[in-house]
């Protein structure tokens, strides 16, 4: 029985951890299935969410609502603004240039925060008092309800906006062929820059969902997490959204699974790992899409 | 090519540069054993040269083999380790004079980084482009985690992972690093003059062009990767000589960034861009101790200004020839 107890419990961080991971991975791939970027910043627009609900609740001391919503708002104004300032301009420079422009850009967020924020690590009070749920043996916490629920609810909205809506249409459209959707019309930069605004608002909510499952805000906790969300989006096929989703998932248990047998040191490196297996095998992932390079 | 032939004959040109280097090596020594250049200063000037070999070697898989890897930390941190245990078990058994125990331990560095970059590079050169850097981040990581966390598994004490790796004897000086400098710039150098460096600049133009020709893109992807790793290696072995101390938290994504910063603001394909932006890059802070804080927000607005602005780095792929410039000067006097 206890065995079981601690399987499913493992199991219910994992898919905690793993649905905030999803969220993030969304971001990547939605970008990356748009304009073939690499976006480096993702993650450190995380962090920037976190130090956004953080100076609301402590030092505003605003309602926890509306820290989250102030949260989402900064990080989608920020990651529009990324955009529009240092992606823009490279439009039709090599790909080369871009990512290492995201990488430039990730970097400068880390350091503006350590400035202005302190290297140390902000505490983060409860956003939510949420009771815990016993089934059985097994007691589940709040925040993994929470967590799980919301992750879920902004999938299917996802699902909804990209499948029905005129801006998911061409959004679509853009990452199908860029140059056919501008000659039907489609107005390319507008399109870009709502792919970056509903990836951030995404990442915006897997960073308040981040921190009330590990209460603290520090200028580079985006990188790591950045770093597997992305392994994730890979895992799931790159470019895919349901991919980003399962992929998210299975990180999240892989890294439970290694904590449960006590390997929680090298929980990195299973990570990095499990990219590693899956680039050498599949490096389409598991649901992306197989592109012919032509000459 | 379009290069304008020099005048003087192959001997000559090396003379010249032979002649230049000795005179720079001799003044050098000169100007810190008299105590000219203060004992700061020379270390400073040593961690120019150690930042030097990993911009060049950088290069060597960025700028001409135009790759993008993102975790050169992990091999510097292999040449470093290896070299310092060595060079530890060297000192504690008394087996061989130090003077031959510096070369064998910069040139073990050097090859355990190598063949960690063979073993790596064979499954991760497949991968193109974005996939590439991010699995070469990935395998730095786990170098990284690996040298952390070792000594746990193992049960006994190796790379003393977090509590760092203490008493290296502390043997690189300026002779020897400006040596390795020296060595590294020529064979690079050389590498990339030869066919097969013009093979590897054509894997970087374009890749499929290049393999319809009959380069085998493979083999030469793998060499570069792997003489970009050896040299990477040696650097972290003279950066062992030299720091004593060895912690695996200071080769993280973070160092592999800035050795990426300096190769790209020198310019991609330039060695002698990178070697100044490496001096540059290496000397600005240290006399701007009070500003480091702002340092790192610096080198990433640096980054992203130059790419938007002139994507090519601020040197291009321009090279300094002094045989060239002597060339130059002689032909004036002549017309």
């Amino acid at each position: 029985m206890s065995v079981f107890t601690t399987v499913v419990s493992q199991l219910i961080n994992g898919l905690q951890t793993g649905s905030v991971y999803a969220l993030i991975a969304l971001g990547y791939s939605m970008v990356y299935g748009i304009i073939l970027l690499l976006n480096f910043a993702h993650g450190d627009i995380i962090m920037v969410g976190a130090y956004t609900a953080w100076l609301f609740m402590v030092n505003f001391s605003q309602h926890p609502i509306i820290a989250v919503i102030a949260a989402v708002i900064a990080c989608t104004a920020l990651g529009v603004l990324i955009e529009k300032v240092a992606y823009t301009p490279l439009r039709q420079a090599p790909r080369l240039s871009l990512l290492i422009t995201a990488i430039g850009i990730s970097f400068l967020l880390e350091n503006l925060a350590q400035l202005i924020f302190g290297a140390g690590a902000k505490s983060m009070p409860k956003i939510a008092n949420v009771p815990s749920v016993s089934v059985g043996s097994v007691t589940i916490s709040g925040t993994a309800v929470v967590t799980l629920i919301v992750s879920i609810i902004s999938m299917v909205l996802l699902n909804v906006l990209i499948k029905k809506s005129k801006m998911g249409k061409a959004m679509r459209a853009v990452s199908e062929d860029t140059g056919a959707a501008q000659l039907m019309g489609i107005n390319i930069n507008k399109t870009i820059s709502f792919t970056f605004a509903v990836g951030s608002a995404l990442a915006g909510i897997g960073s308040v969902l981040y921190s009330a499952a590990y209460p603290q805000a520090s200028p580079t906790m985006g990188s790591m997490l950045g770093l597997k969300a992305f392994v994730a989006a890979v895992l799931g096929g790159i470019g895919s959204v349901p991919g980003a989703v399962i992929g998210g998932f299975c990180i999240g248990i892989a890294e439970a699974a290694a904590s449960a047998l006590g390997l929680s040191i090298w929980k990195d490196a299973v990570v990095f790992l499990i990219l590693i297996i899956v680039l050498i095998v599949k490096p389409t992932g598991l649901l992306g899409r197989n592109l012919q390079e032509k000459v | 090519m379009t290069n304008k032939k020099s005048k003087f004959p192959t001997w000559l040109s090396y003379l010249i540069n032979g002649l230049f280097l000795i005179f720079l090596l001799l003044g050098g020594m000169q100007a810190i054993n008299t105590g000219l250049v203060s004992n700061y200063y020379a270390r400073v000037i040593i961690l120019c040269g150690i930042n030097i070999i990993l911009a060049l070697s950088l290069n060597l898989a960025t700028g001409f083999l135009g790759q993008l890897p993102l975790g050169h930390a992990g091999f510097m941190a292999l040449g470093a380790y290896s070299s310092a245990i060595f060079m530890r078990f060297v000192c504690n058994v008394k087996m061989m004079p130090p003077a031959l125990m510096f070369p064998i331990g910069i040139f073990l560095g050097g090859v355990f980084a190598a063949f960690i970059g063979f073993l790596i590079g064979i499954p991760a050169l497949r991968l193109k482009g974005d996939y590439l850097a991010i699995i070469t981040l990935g395998f730095g990581e786990i170098i990284r985690v690996v040298l952390l966390n070792i000594d746990d598994v193992l049960g006994f004490k190796f790379t003393y992972g977090a509590a760092s790796l203490k008493n290296i004897p502390k043997t690189t000086n300026f002779f020897n690093t400006f040596l390795l400098v020296a060595v590294t710039y020529y064979v690079i150098h050389t590498y990339i003059k030869s066919r097969h460096g013009r093979a590897t600049l054509a894997i970087r133009d374009n890749e499929i062009a290049a393999e319809s020709c009959g380069i085998n893109t493979t083999f030469y992807k793998t060499l570069g990767f792997t003489m970009s790793a050896f040299f990477a290696g040696i650097a972290g072995a003279l950066y062992a000589g030299y720091i004593g101390v060895l912690n695996p938290s200071a080769f993280g994504f973070m160092k592999s960034i800035e050795i990426l910063v300096t190769v790209v603001l020198g310019g991609m394909g330039s060695m002698a861009g990178s070697i100044i932006s490496a001096t540059v890059l290496t000397s600005v802070p240290e006399m701007l101790r009070a500003f480091s804080q702002y340092r790192m927000i610096v080198y990433s607005l640096l980054l992203v200004i130059v790419m938007i602005f002139k994507p090519t780095g601020l040197m291009g792929n321009y090279e300094f020839s002094l045989s060239k410039i002597l060339s130059k000067k002689g032909g004036r006097k002549n017309g």
